[in-house]
């Protein structure tokens, strides 16, 4: 049971949650840059949430089925098709063998996520099958997915294995999906624009008073250069009130630091664990994953909120999580 | 310890930093090594890794999971806990014997082909190639920190008699087991990279492997010798791999 690699598309990778443990060799944390897309996408199929996903990125890649799959897609809006019809998003779906499936560009957000059940047939490496690029480690051979590729999925789990055949035995052409999905987890164009939300950065009394000002209060855009590593913005430039020397330190996802010539740049997955650029500020959690469906040129506003609102909201999220989880189960025994 | 002596920050809120200092030393060092090998032994519920730079300690944790370990503080911050429990393993690892740091033998070839910029930094001091080598291998070297790349330690302790600037023209590609110097920097690159370091060695010994049990080398606070060999020494070792 495998998928085979029609075309690539622009970046197809392999990602699961992230490796974790590592940081502290230089081995950086990787993983789904919208990790709850991924967490949505394993759940739709019966897998478990850190199960590894394929990652697509503004031009999606077209994909062969060798046999009848399960699979799941959530995240950015490729418009998926399957012999000339939609594929819909957040719900589980049966594919048979032989059905070619063909995202397009992304219409909505910036990556998507493809769960197949059973997860793909990968070794883990220092504990996950996340793809880390510039090592050249984890993943499908540690890169990119490329033309012909076949990918080996795992087992399906028998209650996967049940709700395929319960699909397919509706006497599907080429898919048959199910007739319920997950609504609320769905973003849409406005809550991509929605300010996202930071905490103060490590540095952030360190910054004149205009600088914060203007980084609150002005219309940031998306640069060019923004990838899996970091969003480098474009804006008003940010100064610190005079040069700040800073020993290199550990960072996070999500951290926003400022380089000397003032224009922030966004931390995302593939960050370095350690840097020494001045940090204005700490996005949320939560609001990476919203960062992660941005592209070049999208605008970008920031909201400054307590560490308080910032560890509610990673609470309530996970408990959102845990309430998509059990309606999911409750669907799919149904 | 003197609560005074360190301070805990959030780093969001999926992590804090815990910083001894503003001096890079080895004794600020010593107090993270001696706070990462507690939590080691200690893991408290949602924690995740900790990553050890020079003066500070940063600890990655789940709110989600800590919150749900400990119901009865309910109207703390996770990271009120966290620090609470921080600030306790770092008065008990105070009273704990320090540990003895691992002291790691590297054996260099210097020169030639694997030090192709040896000339240079000697040339540079007015010093001879020999004197470099002698200079370079005399002192034990502190890791610091793994970063930049899987494996690649940040070493202090390097004689400033032999600090020179990096290459103008950085290389494209790096090989491998290089040994360079950048201003008063001195390291090892564990994989191929691009990169403007002098490179005055090479070593034949694997700085990363990701399929072992403990895919790197080197860990922060162990200590790193320089052995110097010969080419055919080195040629031996990388043969004796295959």
């Amino acid at each position: 049971m495998s998928l085979k690699i029609i075309r690539p598309g622009l970046l197809t990778t392999i990602q699961d949650c992230g490796r974790y443990g590592y940081q502290k060799i230089g081995v950086l944390v990787s993983g789904a840059m919208d990790t709850y897309s991924l967490r949505l996408a394993n759940m739709l199929v019966g897998n478990d949430e850190n199960e590894a996903a394929l990652e697509i990125t503004l031009l999606g890649p077209t994909i062969e089925f060798t046999a009848d799959t399960l699979i799941a897609v959530t995240g950015g809006d490729f418009k998926p098709i399957i012999d000339g019809m939609p594929v819909p998003y957040m719900r589980p779906v049966a594919v048979k063998a032989g059905a070619i499936m063909k995202f397009s560009n992304c219409q909505l957000g910036c990556r998507a996520y493809l769960a197949v059940a059973g997860g793909f047939d990968i070794d883990k490496v220092m504990g996950s099958k996340s793809t880390y690029l510039r090592a050249g480690i984890g993943g499908f051979q540690g890169r990119a997915l490329q033309k012909n590729d076949l990918l080996n999925t795992g087992t399906p789990t028998a209650f996967s294995q049940h709700i395929l055949a319960s699909l397919l035995s509706r006497g599907a052409q080429s898919f048959a999906q199910a007739r319920w999905f997950i609504g609320k987890a769905q973003f849409s164009k406005e809550k991509l624009l929605k300010p996202i939300r930071v905490t103060a950065g490590l540095h952030y009394k360190y910054f004149s008073e205009s600088a914060k000002y203007n980084f609150f209060s002005s219309q940031y855009r998306i640069s060019k250069d923004a990838d899996r590593m970091g969003y480098r913005l474009q804006g008003e430039v940010l100064k610190a009130e005079k040069p700040l020397e800073i020993i290199s330190e550990a960072i996070n996802l999500g951290t926003i630091q400022v380089p000397p010539q003032g224009m922030p740049i966004i931390l995302m997955a593939d960050h370095q664990s350690v840097a020494g650029y001045p940090i204005i500020a700490q996005t949320i959690t939560v609001d990476a994953a919203r960062i992660a469906q941005l592209k070049p040129n999208d605008p970008i506003h920031f909201k400054l909120v307590s560490h308080e609102e910032a560890e509610q909201s990673f609470i309530d999220m996970e408990k959102h999580m845990e309430n998509i989880k059990i309606a999911i189960m409750a669907k799919l025994k149904n | 310890m003197d609560k005074n002596s360190y301070t805990i920050k959030p780093l969001g809120e999926t992590a804090l930093l815990v910083t001894f200092g503003n001096e890079i030393n080895p004794q600020i060092h010593k107090k993270s090594q001696n706070l990462a090998m507690y939590i080691d032994k200690h893991p408290f519920p949602g924690f995740l890794e900790y990553v050890i730079s020079y003066t500070s300690v940063a600890v990655y944790y789940n709110p989600f999971i800590a919150k749900k370990s400990y119901t009865n503080n309910k109207n703390k911050t996770v990271f009120a806990i966290i620090s609470n429990i921080i600030d306790e393993y770092i008065e008990k690892a105070a009273k704990l014997p320090a540990a003895m740091p691992k002291t790691i033998e590297i054996p260099v070839c210097y020169g030639g082909e694997c030090g192709p910029d040896i000339e240079y930094v000697a040339k540079y001091h007015n010093l001879s190639t020999d004197e470099v080598i002698n200079i370079h291998t005399q002192p034990d070297y502190l890791v610091y920190m793994i970063g930049f790349c899987p494996g690649f330690p940040y070493m202090g302790g390097m004689d400033e008699r032999i600090a020179t600037p990096r290459r103008s023209e950085p290389r494209l590609s790096i090989p491998a087991g290089s040994i360079g110097i950048a201003g008063k920097q001195t390291g090892g690159y564990p994989i191929s990279t691009p990169g403007g370091w002098q490179l005055i060695g090479r070593t034949p010994v694997d700085l990363f492997l990701p399929n072992a049990d403990d895919p790197s080398l080197l860990h922060a606070g162990d200590i790193v010798k320089f052995i110097p060999i010969s080419p055919q020494e080195y040629k031996k070792m990388e043969d004796d791999k295959l």
